[in-house]
């Protein structure tokens, strides 16, 4: 059984081709380029940039401010990014490549808030504490995608799921008092979603991105028709009691580490939870063995007598539970009420997040991280005066996932038989 | 490749495409359009349950007595759908008394609610085809909404930033910025389909955030109207870029309805009786026949979702010319996605999408004044859709809900990839 699962894991583990390399290389040193002579070259050179390294109102896990000297600090990320990108072109760093990438990327960002915080000073701290829960409903997205998606089935009506599962938990919440009530409340609702999904695209055989679409057209319409109907006019329907942050004993006190991932919320827990048990079980049991046969080569499953159908609706309906789970953070988790289109695109990016991802739940939940940072960046640079426009910044997610599609960043492996209704002969 | 080789596969083209495309025009009208209406039909008749079910002078009614209840609730659904139905057609008694009296001015105010549906039919038209021309072409271009704004974004443009042209030159110009503008947005995914396989569906959904972003960027940024507060709103396009309304206001009705009756009959000669349609198609319907044909499937992806970007620029530019007449974030009540809905409904051929249109556009409009008289939200209407979207997708769902007999010949299938990159 383990040797058939590592055969499967094998297959994405796919050689760098020569023009790759060479263009990984060139990118890289764009990068060192670009931190030179625009971020390093603007900054005067006595300035300093002070980050802060405790996010507000947090008095667990504290610890000192960072004062970098902002020209030299510039000038370092630049030259590692040029070393990076020379070794590449020269050499190459085979299995690292992406490892090296993101190396590169990073530098670019802390380049980037160094430059555009010279002088000034910065929570980094409260922006990374804002980006895990920023990344939240994008890696819990993801993870629904990854659940489907390893079993055939296309889903693009994360999105909708989640809307109308944020809705559900709020008014759930808002009438038991209970947000553990509206957490399974919202779940309900969304696993329902997935089950017409599931219903349509495997028993009716619809084309899976067009029942998708029926999801996200009926979800839209049916909360904003109950919002404007029900929650615009009677309070006690739309305020519901948040789930509050929860202080990991011990954990929480770990300086920077700490606040950030320690001393949050139940979603961010049940995030990292998700990971594991969604990690392990793809790759290590029979369960995920077969989930994964099933969108790789269903004919094959069904011959070795997997039932390719239960199997598959089992994917969907498990989608459909995380989705559940992302949709209520909004409610539950961060706002507090019910507004309409409050997901704002999120279940889109968590798509994005997926195949970024390479449908691997730890790439997934790497993507939701670096995507909610690149949301976090935006909001915060409009409150330094910064001249990039925030649009820019949210925009990146989007860009990234069609960099990655077109195999710029190394191709992505979809599960083969995705998107194929199963017919048995 | 030589000439005599490419005959060749036209000749295997047309035998492939022989079989089916007759049998196709024999089938009864009726029979083809069993399924949309009775889809229709049901999609009306779950709103109405919608609207029983949140009334909640119907659950007083019910608390009473049982046939009090049901009495209140047909009479909650009666006056919802009358409302429905005289703001989107008008009052048959003031059009026939308006007719017989002859006052043109009370005939205009009679025929407006109808005159509006048309109006709010046409970028539902352009969209639609849109779809159409992409599913034809065995594409889903979910992008519709994101090549609308950059279209309208594009014609607003052209239309307030250029001046001292004539209005028959500045106008088609604007119009044509718009279409432009969309093909552009629709290039972009076609082109990465054919040269990377990056699947159409995720990058055309990228490509509406980049674009709703990105207009967003461009109204309260370059494109903002002096004085609006970094309010996301553009300035007023110049007189003569506007597509003339033919009546004086209220009534909105305008050029751009029959430019989009002349662009479905184009696309329709386009996709029927042209080779290129019937390459466009066979690719569409039969891909792997195609590039045995020695058809290049690349060409076709990237001109097919060109010109449906095109279309859907031309659904975006046609509102801000002709009704709007400047660009605000607001522009589309959802054109793109409803669109989706509505190809399908016209299987996908350019007759059945007006027909669709004008069906989806009476309906918004006629929503609007449900909302007034009933106070129903006018989200009911996308309820609707997706309910009749999702009949018309399996309609196997509607044959056994009405006992319908199967179709003895397979029901031809859409024909859309996996996105795993191989097709």
């Amino acid at each position: 059984m383990t040797a058939n699962s590592q055969r499967i894991e094998h297959k994405h583990v796919a050689e760098i081709s020569s023009t790759r390399k060479i263009a990984t290389g060139i990118v890289e040193i764009l990068i060192g380029l670009l931190i030179f002579f625009v971020f390093a070259a603007k900054t005067t050179g006595e300035v300093l940039t002070k980050f802060v390294m405790t996010p507000g109102g947090i008095d667990q896990g504290k610890m000192a401010d960072w004062i970098l000297p902002s020209k030299i600090t510039l000038i370092v990320l630049a030259v590692l990014s040029l070393v990076i990108g020379i070794y590449q072109l020269i050499k190459g760093f085979g299995k690292w490549t992406n490892l090296m990438v993101g190396i590169c990327a990073l530098c670019l960002i802390f380049g980037f808030l160094v430059w555009q915080a010279a002088g000034k000073q910065l929570n980094l701290a409260g922006m990374l504490s804002s980006a895990v829960l920023l990344a939240v409903p994008l890696t819990l997205g993801a993870f629904s995608g990854i659940l489907a998606e390893r079993s055939g089935i296309v889903n693009i009506s994360i999105e909708g799921m989640m809307l109308m599962s944020s809705m559900v938990a709020a008014i759930v919440g808002s009438v038991t008092k209970s947000p553990w009530l509206g957490l399974l409340g919202g779940i309900a609702s969304s696993v329902i979603l997935a089950l017409i999904l599931g219903v349509l695209s495997i028993k009716y055989k619809v084309v899976q991105t067009i029942s998708g679409t029926v999801i996200n057209i009926f979800s839209a319409g049916m909360t904003a028709f109950i919002s404007q109907k029900f929650l615009q006019h009677i309070e006690g329907l739309n305020n519901p009691k948040l789930f509050t942050r929860i202080p990991l004993p011990g954990l929480a006190d770990i300086p920077l580490l700490g606040p950030i991932l320690f001393n949050q919320n139940i979603f961010v827990y049940l995030m990292f939870v998700i990971l594991i048990v969604l990690q392990l079980a793809l790759f290590q049991t029979r369960w995920g063995l077969r989930l994964r046969s099933v969108g790789e080569h269903p004919k094959a499953a069904d011959t070795l007598g997997i039932n390719v159908i239960r199997t598959r609706y089992m994917g969907v309906i498990l989608s459909g539970l995380v989705a559940g789970i992302a949709g209520a953070f909004f409610t539950l988790g961060s706002v507090g009420r019910f507004d309409e289109g409050m997901t704002a695109g999120k279940g889109f990016i968590g798509l994005a997040a997926m195949i970024f991802g390479n449908w691997m739940p730890i790439g997934a939940i790497g993507a939701g991280m670096l995507f909610g940072f690149a949301d976090a960046i935006g909001s915060k640079l409009s409150l330094l005066g910064s001249a990039i426009p925030p649009q820019f910044m949210a925009m990146a997610p989007y860009l990234i996932t069609m960099i990655v599609l077109a195999g710029f960043i190394g191709k992505g492996q979809a599960p083969a038989a995705e998107g194929e209704p199963y017919e048995k002969e | 490749m030589s000439e005599e080789k490419k005959d060749l596969g036209q000749e295997i083209l047309k035998e492939i495409n022989k079989g089916p495309l007759k049998t196709e025009n024999k089938k009864p009208f009726l029979g083809k359009a069993a399924i949309p209406l009775l889809a229709i039909i049901t999609g009306l008749i779950i709103g109405a349950l919608m609207i029983a079910i949140t009334s909640q002078s119907v659950y007083a009614a019910f608390g009473e007595s049982i046939g009090k209840g049901f009495s209140t609730a047909f009479a909650e659904i009666g006056t919802a759908y009358k409302a429905l139905f005289s703001g989107a057609i008008g009052d048959p008694i003031r059009m026939i008394e308006a007719v017989r009296l002859g006052d043109a001015k009370e005939i205009r105010q009679a025929f407006n609610p109808f005159l509006e549906s048309l109006v709010q039919a046409t970028p539902y038209i352009f969209a639609g085809l849109a779809v159409a021309l992409g599913f034809r072409s065995g594409l889903f271009n979910i992008g519709v909404e994101g090549q609308l704004f950059i279209g309208a974004a594009c014609a607003t443009f052209a239309g307030y930033a250029v001046t001292g042209l004539p209005a028959w030159i500045h106008m088609p110009l604007a119009f044509l910025a718009g279409a432009l503008g969309g093909a552009l947005w629709g290039f972009v995914p076609g082109i990465l389909k054919a040269k990377t396989g990056g699947h159409e569906v995720i990058n055309t959904i990228m490509m509406n955030w980049i674009a709703f972003r990105l207009t967003e960027w461009l109204l309260s940024g370059p494109m903002t109207r002096p004085g609006s507060g970094g309010m996301p709103l553009s300035p007023i396009i110049q007189k003569t870029a506007e597509i003339p309304q033919f009546f004086q206001s209220p009534i909105r009705f305008h050029l751009g309805f029959f430019i989009a009756l002349a662009v479905a009959y184009l696309i329709w000669w386009l996709l029927f009786k042209t080779t290129w349609g019937l390459n466009l198609r066979t690719v569409g319907t039969n891909p792997r026949a195609a590039r045995y044909a020695g058809l290049s499937t690349t060409r076709s992806i990237v001109v097919a979702m060109s010109l449906s970007g095109a279309l859907a620029g031309m659904a975006g530019a046609v509102q801000v010319l002709a009704v709007n007449r400047s660009m605000a974030l607001g522009l589309s009540s959802g054109y793109g996605y409803d669109s989706i809905a509505l190809a399908l409904i016209g299987n996908n051929h350019p007759v059945g999408v007006v027909l669709a249109s004008l069906l989806f556009g009476t309906l918004r409009n006629g929503a609007t004044r449900m909302m007034v008289v009933s106070s129903i939200p006018i989200d009911i209407v996308d309820v609707i859709q997706a309910i009749i979207l999702m009949f018309v997708a399996a309609p196997a769902i509607i044959r056994s809900v009405y006992h319908l007999r199967k179709p003895k010949q397979e029901e031809q299938q859409l024909f859309l990839s996996g996105w795993g990159g191989q097709s």
